[in-house]
């Protein structure tokens, strides 16, 4: 069958328009302009109209430019040889290393079949207090860092990554400008951890819509991994490049906008990538933490509201700092019953007398007096946000759960913490509860 | 003859083809792609053109591919062996999907929901010559805890008489048990199953009776103040994060009823495999077997195909009203029902129909409310009752519950379970907003009283957000004390933490105890020297409170902190804080 064609119908935003016999739904083609080759995918057919989505943008593109169907979909080659790689968002070499073809896998395959998961049971230590004893990071966990702009996201998903201890670090990048890449690339080759990973990167400077491949790309090399027993972590930054991706080809193919122009299958779209999240029973897990970064800092914007509708918590950055609240890992209660005795209820009455603390603080702004109950609740706040919630600190879990018992002995009675009597007796600081920390 | 036809265009999961002979809407049609026959269902005819919504991936699927319609709608199976089982939307049997294909669902694969080898211990309970309608009793089937009605099968109309019934004796799903004559001559060979359409309402029963009687869900803040009845509905609606999904595990644990069927519909994978893998280890409040036994989970989670989540909620509810028929209280939690909103606004958008409010098709309401009609609760013709309660959760965007979903939903249910993100953020778990919810169901505590501590509430919250502007100084003590036992109600009876052993479930009994205790402390007139000492002596009352709701009961530690809490209550404060 003829599968080259020299008539292009139709351009309009990053999508063509032939008339062809044969291609099939989400086969890729080669388009060959003035301006070099790009890959497309089919993405609707009506009759002989064939309507494909150019990665590379279609600025350039003429209508008698060379279009050729490929004859099988997206798919990335798959092999050791991965590791210490750079790619592009259509998975070509962003490194000096040779361009690989061999072994190549399917991209977006089918989904796991949910009675063949195991629970999440093991956690992800990262020295993090506000993570490891609010929110546990958990090994197969989907997750997001939910991120206002100018806040150090990469520098978290970076600072997880290298202290995780895992054995593939998959990093997928989209739209990320240049700085953040050439920062990645360093942070992972001074610590010789860039010989685990591997990196499918797209920078603000490429074409929009070859975003869109790269949490395929990095999601199916990441569940091969997982497959062949490798404890894999996929990290994918910025989630909301991605969606803004959709969202302009969706406008293009006239879809009726939901939410603030995004396409109405969103938290499809997105859903269909973060459960790729998983522990394979006998096998390896893929863990996956993605950044979210907020337009103008709007939680109730449609990409981090699906988000967080999608993934199993978030980390709320603010500030510099992670918010407890719009923090949370819905996966924690399956680590954290077994890390101390003390975890779950020092965890809720930590929260829930910061969360006083923040009513106080509100009325000391209003001008109130306060109450001898609030002048220890700001006592409270200040050591809470000094010792547990600045990013700098870095200490263990068992540090961190110490550290809480010290601040609330230091502010409080005994009975004002909402603690169980029992944990009361085996964990309150015995030396004079006034002393020091 | 069923109509054959060739695919003209995708457009995602919707595939447009020519087709010849008959086509009917609903109907199942397979598109033969790459060997692999996908099914789909019709859901618009235009000319010689159908369109179908496909159930499964359709890369690959090109145009001139061939699509055989099967004259049959999307159906589920109904018989012995459901409970304790994983299905997907389409009613696959997950479990051996994965012993047959490994770790991810292949596409093109189906298996029967029942395997036709399993053995059944049968016994007839009609006799040769006996009338009979669809519906009625057969013969029964012990499965598990359950005594599993064989029944007439529904799809049969008219008057049938028994030529023969099977003795007593096990008999597998494919064998006949019996032999039916029908009105016109015809003849039915029944054997333990048969199919049912899940988008057609079971109603072989004699009438719909009014949801009066509760449905004990051991989650206090729900029986106390916003109860739940048999055959009844009810919504959760909130914002990520907030507790639906953890509030609907709870009560699938502990809710006091026959059969259980969760309803997974396009939400998280592993929130099913924790129900998996816990259930089989807990116990059944009522029988004390496992309760897996007393379960169905229909999942089509959010990475399966979207067209197969509608199908999976109706498939849900036709379990439910099946095992209605038998005479059961069952209880259906879908979560989400958002995501099936949103399937529908899909599949509304491929078809280029003209957009309501947030695109949502126009016929969401009545979509909404045929669904929560399905609820009920019957009387059968064999004079036992039975009820279908449905509770679904509701994820609006933003949290918002002006949004189209929600206010459909609110427009039909019985019940509205309002969490909220305030609530949830300060860990005030379950985050059901006491002041937003309300139910229109009588519970197991006496209206008036109920009433009573909602009052409560709305007075102590009225006094809060004075104190914001006036502050504690311009407050009266009165007025502090109010609010001191508002805050009290809702921590120590209110909130309940679903991951401490002894709290997460409260039965009758012990509820209308909990509840009289917290009335006493209300009811008790204080009389403190300051606002500070009032709020010390409530603090650690609470806490005695909170210790209590974390004691086995019964048991002596149980007891005497009861006791302790009413002597110091009869001193009215009078021993200030150092209680
Ligand atoms: N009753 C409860 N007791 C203690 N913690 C709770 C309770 N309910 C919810 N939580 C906490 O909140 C988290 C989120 O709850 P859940 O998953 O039920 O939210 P959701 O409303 O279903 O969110 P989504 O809409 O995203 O699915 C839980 O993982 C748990 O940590
Ligand atoms: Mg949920």
């Amino acid at each position: 069958m003829e599968r080259i064609y020299n008539h292009i119908l139709q351009i309009a935003g990053n999508v063509i328009m032939v008339e062809a016999e044969g291609p099939k739904f989400a086969e890729l083609a080669e388009v060959e302009s003035a301006h070099g080759k790009s890959l497309a995918e089919v993405i609707r057919i009506d009759g002989e109209k064939v309507y494909l989505q150019v990665f590379g943008g279609t600025a350039g593109v003429a209508t008698n430019d060379r279009l050729q169907f490929l004859g099988h979909q997206m798919q990335v080659p798959f092999s050791g040889a991965l590791l210490g790689r750079i790619f592009d968002g259509k998975g070509e070499p962003r490194d000096s290393g040779p361009g690989l073809k061999d072994h190549l896998i399917e991209t977006a395959g089918p989904c796991i079949n949910p009675a063949t998961r195991v629970m999440p049971s093991k956690m992800i230590r990262t020295g993090i207090p506000m993570i490891d004893v609010f929110n546990s990071l958990v090994e197969a966990q989907k997750i997001s860092i939910f991120s206002g702009s100018g806040e150090p996201h990469n520098q978290l998903l970076a600072r997880i990554a290298l202290q995780a201890e895992v054995d593939v670090i998959v990093l997928g990048c989209m739209g990320v400008l240049y700085d953040d890449y050439l920062f990645f690339k360093e942070e992972l080759e001074s610590s010789d951890a860039i010989n685990r990973a591997v990196l499918f990167v797209h920078t603000a400077a490429d074409p929009v819509v070859e975003s869109l491949k790269v949490p395929d790309l990095a999601l199916a090399v990441a569940e091969k991994f997982a497959i062949e027993g490798k404890r894999v972590l996929t990290l994918l930054t910025d989630m909301t490049n991605f969606a803004d991706a959709l969202k302009e080809i969706a406008i293009v193919m006239e879809q009726v906008p939901s939410n603030r122009g995004y396409p109405g299958d969103l938290y499809t779209q997105l859903a269909q990538r973060y459960e790729k999240a998983a522990d394979f029973e006998g096998a390896g897990s893929l863990t996956l933490l993605s950044v979210t970064t907020m337009p103008a800092g709007d939680v109730t914007h449609p990409v981090p509201d699906n988000t967080g509708y999608i993934t199993e918590g978030q980390y709320y950055l603010a500030g510099g700092r992670i918010e407890p609240f719009g923090s949370l890992s819905r996966l924690k209660q399956l680590v954290n019953k077994e890390t101390r005795s003390d975890h779950r209820g020092l965890m809720d009455a930590l929260i829930q007398l910061y969360a006083a603390f923040k009513e106080a603080l509100e009325k000391r702004a209003m001008g109130f007096k306060m109450s001898p109950w609030d002048q220890k609740l700001l006592k409270y706040g200040d050591l809470f946000e000094a010792k547990l919630m600045n990013l700098e600190v870095n200490i263990t879990l068992e540090e961190a759960l110490d550290q809480s018992w010290a601040i609330l002995a230091e502010c409080f009675e005994p009975e004002e913490t909402r603690l169980k009597t029992e944990l009361i007796e085996t964990y309150w600081p015995k030396a004079g509860h006034h002393g020091s920390t | 003859m069923s109509a054959q036809g060739r695919v003209e265009g995708i457009n995602g999961n919707l595939v447009k083809c020519r087709f010849s002979g008959a086509v009917m809407q609903n109907e199942i049609g397979y598109v033969r792609t790459e060997g692999k026959l996908l099914k789909g269902e019709v859901i618009r005819i235009k000319g010689e053109m159908a369109e179908l919504q496909i159930f499964e991936d359709t890369k690959g699927v090109g145009r001139g591919d061939s699509v055989e319609f099967t004259g049959a709608l999307l159906s589920a199976q109904l018989g012995p062996g459901l409970l304790g089982k994983l299905f997907d939307g389409l009613q696959n049997p997950l479990n051996r999907l994965a012993e047959e294909k490994g770790f991810f669902t292949p596409r093109g694969y189906q298996i029967p929901a029942l395997e036709p080898s399993d053995s059944w211990d049968f016994t007839p309970k009609t006799k040769p010559g006996a009338k009979v309608l669809a519906g009625d009793l057969l013969g029964e089937v012990p499965e598990g805890q359950i005594n599993h009605k064989i029944m007439v099968p529904f799809f049969l109309k008219g008057t049938w008489s028994v030529i023969h019934i099977n003795p007593a004796g096990k008999y597998r799903l494919d064998q006949p048990i019996g032999e039916l004559l029908g009105p016109e001559g015809q003849k039915h060979e029944l054997t333990l199953s048969f199919f049912w359409p899940v988008k057609n309402a079971i109603k072989f029963y004699q009438e719909r009776l009014a949801p009066n009687e509760p449905l004990v869900t051991q989650v206090r803040i729900v029986d106390g103040l916003f109860p739940v009845a048999k055959g009844g509905t009810y919504c959760i609606p909130g914002p990520f994060g907030a507790g639906k999904t953890v509030l609907q595990q709870i009560t699938s644990r502990y809710a006091e009823v026959d059969v259980v069927i969760l309803a997974a519909c396009g939400e998280r994978a592993n929130e099913v495999v924790e129900t998996i893998k816990e259930f089989p280890g807990l116990k059944d409040p009522k029988t004390g077997r496992s309760l897996m036994e007393r379960t169905i989970i229909i999942c089509n989670t959010s990475s399966m195909p979207v067209a197969a989540r509608e199908s999976s909620v109706y498939t849900a509810v036709t379990l439910g009203e099946y095992y209605r028929m038998m005479g059961l209280d069952v209880l259906l939690l879908a979560d989400s029902t958002s995501r099936w909103a949103q399937a529908l606004r899909e599949r509304s958008g491929r078809l280029e129909e003209i957009p309501g409010e947030e695109a949502f098709p126009a016929y969401l309401e009545s979509m909404i409310a045929g669904f929560y009609e399905r609820a009920g609760r019957v009387r059968l013709r064999s004079g036992g009752l039975g009820s279908l309660t449905i509770g679904g959760t509701v994820s609006p965007a933003g949290g918002n519950f002006e949004e189209p979903v929600t206010k459909a939903t609110l427009k039909v249910v019985g019940a509205f379970h309002a969490l909220s993100r305030e609530r949830s953020d300060a860990r005030r778990f379950p985050a059901i907003d006491p002041l937003e919810s309300w139910s229109k169901y009588q519970g197991i505590i006496p209206n008036s009283r109920r009433l009573g501590m909602s009052n409560l509430l709305k007075t102590a919250n009225e006094i809060g957000q004075m104190m914001k502007v006036v502050g504690e100084e311009g407050t009266s003590i009165e007025d502090y004390i109010t609010f001191l036992k508002g805050e009290f109600f809702d921590a120590a009876y209110l909130q309940q933490n679903a991951f401490d052993e002894v709290d997460a479930a409260t039965d009758q009994d012990r509820q209308e105890e909990a509840f009289a205790l917290s009335e006493a402390l209300i009811k008790q007139t204080f009389i403190f020297e300051d606002k500070e000492s009032a709020r010390q002596y409530f603090a650690k009352l609470r806490h005695r409170y909170f210790d209590l709701n974390c004691t086995k009961r019964p048991s002596e530690a149980y007891e005497k902190g009861r006791q302790s809490i009413l002597e110091t209550l009869k001193k009215g404060g009078q021993d200030g804080a150092d209680l």
